[in-house]
């Protein structure tokens, strides 16, 4: 008995791995080759090429990171992760007012989000629990929804409700937050600490750090009772739900742990880029995050630590070299700018097309078979 | 005596809104004994292991009467999990296992071996690491017990179906307090040799003292493996008798037998009318639980056909995949011409009605007027009951006189009990909604009508009023009816001819008057082997 699965097994497999390997790995290696073509037409010299790379993944990785554990649990792709990112900067503007600078201040800013991270996490979840099946559109709109609550807060309470005299952070007429908040008083705190230079690429080796722990702790999770739970739920919530698994709770913890992963995330993200664009900072979080998972061959129904790597490596790739191959393929860097944009929401697009085209070809060769 | 009873069931009646689904049944299976329990759909078979399992579906319509008695003891058995604990496990018939879990994975679900690490110690058991090594060792011996050798870290998906089902039961007896197993149709997915596999199975398991509850339609399992045999029939235990002192005839007789009243009693004499109207040829329809693999037969003009068969053997599926609504394959002839199978339009525009099975999904728009439900497949596909807009031909719009004046009078004619043409169908009860069903197929002035169970649902005085419409639109109008039902009584009371279906093929046709004998033999699938029994 035993054998003769094994051989029809192999034999399966043998046969087709090479069309295997193209079908599962079709949207990275799609983009390996844009990547390889975009490169080559910017021009760029590769120095600046791999510094570039170095800066963007160790300033995105944590976010696209904070979106595996929902779509482990079969809660699709988290958008509500602009949510967390909402938190996070709630936790820098705290530090803004209470003016600490430095990795003090960093990790200060980290301790204030996080509280507000796990509450909004807890909502988020309880909401997604009664909209089973449609997490996906439902962390959409709540995003948009909390954005509407985040501008009444730092747009009109501030400066009335919440005293906050600092003419630095509050609007000329002393109500509602600036458009931008100067972050330079903790710009490079974690990507300064230890930075190394290995052949002119400067590497910020506690950031790096950072997302390594990440890493390891996701997949310790994965391997413990939580995580056999969220694979569980991943792949038949009723099955799960009948085998005694307390579904409702497990995907609580799950969602909340992706925003507090998120909350971090756009903290450390911020504090690379320096400045904090008050109402704008967290809009494209979830979109691009999500983008970039997707370009690693991630899908709705599976994603992995590798592709989440993999993915942000091509996203980035091409955003630092399309403008340059823009303006040197047509003239205006405005042109690679559009293609960006466009690769980035064209992605997803594809992306969820591919899911559903798949999982109607699953049913149809079921029907085919029966 | 008792002692030796591992579950004794002592008069269990439950009532299902004031329809008596079970009667005062008994049931005593025995430690580590193979107990047979058959009967057909409706029997009440699901109901009593619901009943066992404490299923919230009992509780929640008024719980049950009689007294269930576990190893000596009187258990009140409110959930599933109270079933569990007391050592009751359960293979289901659709298969609990997630596809893309080891074999391990899936018979440890949510039952894993954890140990504890550095974090689970200060955040609790639920950051325990799985204790991989110590899961595979007890699924392997699992399997082991079942015969089975088959590497235990193969993912489910791609598996043989057979090997799921055993996954299925290594699951249960996991469970190591497992005192009783029910086995709920267990090999009606399976190939020949791997039920006989299963059936090996199930002895190894008896003979290790779990007991076996075996719920089957496939009456040579039930002598070949089983010690004991209850056999049930409308809700009524009617019999008990050993294994060695049964035989197949015996067991169809009881599963069947019940006296019926023939509603027609002259049985016209359908062989002096050879017209043939429809012949169906190799006909194969995909739907889920109801399959057709490969169906012939021929319907004569003017007749009554019924089609029979136990639920899932494809009975269902036959009028549905005419009538395009599954996927189906085949040939179809109306006469001399071809139909097109996969367009409900065609079946419809060359004179096929159909009153669906599934009469609050498909049969009825439930948020629409009794008049509207009447006429709109006959608007749609006729396009009768319009008239033109200004004399322009193009704006057709609804004929509000006529709709009116028909309905009114499908309403007397079939004496739907309404308070009028305008109200909606969601009001009405099961046996005037089922009306309105056959009188759209009506307006549609059909030659061959397809009803699918059509008293499914409903109270028995209407249920007869259904039949009796049923005849006089065959009597009356000249429409030859296919009438597919799960109750053979109905069937043997207005048809002519009766089909039974078995694993989605003809088995054969018979006369209403035939023996009880006769249409149990053939409804599990047994005909054949008569003879030798």
């Amino acid at each position: 008995m035993n054998t003769q699965i094994d051989i029809s097994k192999r034999k399966q497999t043998s046969k087709i791995s090479f069309m295997n390997i193209l079908a599962n790995y079709s949207v990275p290696i799609l983009f390996v080759i844009i990547c390889m073509l975009g490169i080559y037409a910017s021009k760029l010299n590769m120095t600046y090429i791999l510094n570039e790379i170095v800066i963007r993944l160790s300033r995105n990785l944590f976010l696209v990171l904070a979106l595996i554990i929902p779509v482990m649990a079969g809660m699709g792709l988290n958008f509500a992760i602009v949510i967390g990112a909402m938190a996070g900067q709630i936790g820098l503007i705290a530090i803004k007012v209470l003016d600490m600078g430095g990795f003090t201040g960093f990790l200060m800013a980290l301790l204030i989000s996080t509280p507000f991270a796990l509450l909004f996490g807890y909502g988020t979840g309880q909401i997604l629990n009664k909209t089973k099946g449609k997490e996906m559109i439902t962390g959409l709109m709540l995003g948009y929804f909390a954005n509407g609550l985040y501008q009444l807060v730092f747009l009109t309470f501030m400066g009335t409700i919440i005293p906050v005299n600092n003419p630095e952070i509050i609007l000329s007429g002393g109500v509602g937050l600036k458009n931008a908040l100067d972050l330079k008083f903790i710009q490079y705190s974690l990507d300064n600490l230890i930075k190394l230079d290995i052949a002119g690429v400067k590497i910020p080796v506690v950031t790096i750090l950072f997302i390594l722990v990440l890493c390891f702790v996701l997949r310790f999770v994965i391997k413990t009772k939580l995580g056999q739970d969220f694979r569980a739920l991943g792949q038949d919530i009723n099955i799960a739900e009948v085998s005694g698994i307390n579904t409702n709770k497990t995907r609580l913890i799950a969602i909340t742990i992706s925003t507090v992963l998120a909350a971090w995330g756009q903290i450390i993200f911020l504090q690379n880029i320096g400045t904090l664009n008050t109402y704008n900072s967290h809009e494209q979080v979830g979109m691009f995050a999500i983008a970039a998972l997707l370009v690693g061959g991630a899908s709705v129904t599976k994603a992995t630590i590798g592709q989440a790597v993999v993915g942000t490596l091509l996203f980035h790739t091409l955003f630092i070299v399309s403008p340059f191959a823009g303006k040197n393929l047509f003239g205006d860097a405005q042109i690679g700018e559009y293609f960006r944009s466009f690769i980035a929401y064209g992605v997803i697009a594809l992306s969820l097309v591919l899911h559903a085209w798949q999982k109607y070809m699953k049913e149809h060769n079921k029907e085919k078979l029966g | 005596m008792d002692e030796q009873y591992i579950l004794q069931l002592k008069n269990i009646s439950k009532e299902y809104f004031g329809n008596k689904v079970l009667k005062e049944v008994n049931l005593n299976v025995k430690a580590g004994e193979i107990h047979a329990l058959v009967g057909e759909n409706g029997a009440g078979k699901s109901t009593l292991m619901n009943i066992i399992f404490g299923m919230p579906v009992i509780h929640s319509t008024g719980g049950y009467t009689g007294e269930i008695i576990f190893d000596g003891k009187t258990v009140d058995i409110k959930s599933p999990k109270d079933a569990l604990d007391l050592g009751i496990g359960m293979v289901h018939q659709e298969f609990m296992l997630l596809p893309g879990f080891t074999i391990t994975e899936n018979i440890k679900l949510n039952r894993e071996i954890t140990k504890h690490n550095p974090v689970s110690r200060i955040l609790g058991d639920i950051m325990k690491s799985l204790d991989i090594k110590a899961m595979r060792k007890d699924a392997k011996e699992d399997l082991q017990k079942l015969g089975m050798d088959i590497d235990e870290w193969l993912p489910i998906q791609g598996l043989p179906v057979g090997y799921m089902q055993f996954v299925e039961i290594a699951r249960e007896i996991d469970k190591k307090n497992i005192r009783l197993l029910v086995f709920d149709e267990p090999t009606a997915v399976l190939t020949e040799s791997e039920a006989e596999k299963l059936l090996e199975a199930m002895k190894k398991i008896s003979s290790q003292g779990i007991a076996i509850l075996f719920i089957t339609h496939r009456l040579d399992e039930v002598l070949s493996v089983s010690d004991s045999i209850t056999i049930m029939r409308d809700g009524e235990q009617v019999s008990h008798m050993n294994t060695k002192d049964a035989t197949l005839a015996k067991i169809a007789e009881l599963m069947v037998g019940r006296k019926i009243e023939r509603v027609v009693h002259e049985i016209r004499e359908s062989k002096n009318n050879n017209e043939i109207i429809m012949t169906i040829k190799n006909l194969k329809v995909n739907m889920p639980g109801e399959e057709v693999k490969g169906l012939d037969l021929e319907v004569k003009k003017g007749e009554i056909l019924g089609i029979g068969g136990l639920a899932g053997q494809g009975k269902i599926g036959i009028a549905n995949g005419i009538m395009g609504l599954y996927k189906s394959s085949g040939e179809v002839y109306l006469g001399n011409t071809k139909l097109e199978l996969n367009n409900t339009r065609k079946a419809i525009e060359n004179k096929l009605a159909f009153v669906s099975e599934d009469r609050r999904g498909v049969g009825l728009l439930l948020d629409t007027s009794i008049e509207m439900n009447i006429v709109i497949t006959s608007m749609q596909v006729q396009n009768r009951f319009l008239k033109s807009l200004f004399g322009i031909k193009l704006f057709n719009i609804k004929d509000d006189k006529a709709i009116r004046s028909w309905a009114l009078k499908m309403i007397k004619d079939l004496d739907i009990r309404c308070t009028g043409p305008t109200q909606l169908t969601r009001r009405l009860s099961g046996g005037n909604q089922q009306k309105v069903c056959i009188a759209r197929a009506l307006t549609l002035e059909p030659e061959i009508l397809f009803v699918s169970e059509p008293t499914r649902g409903i109270d028995i005085g209407a249920k007869k009023l259904v039949l009796d419409l049923l005849v006089k639109l065959n009597r009356e109008l000249g429409v030859t009816i296919v009438m597919t039902s799960s109750e053979l009584g109905e069937l043997r009371s207005i048809c002519d001819r009766i089909a039974i279906i078995y694993d989605g093929k003809l088995e054969g046709i018979l006369n209403p008057t035939d023996s009880d004998a006769d249409f149990g033999l053939m409804m599990a699938g047994k005909y054949g082997a008569k003879e030798v029994v």
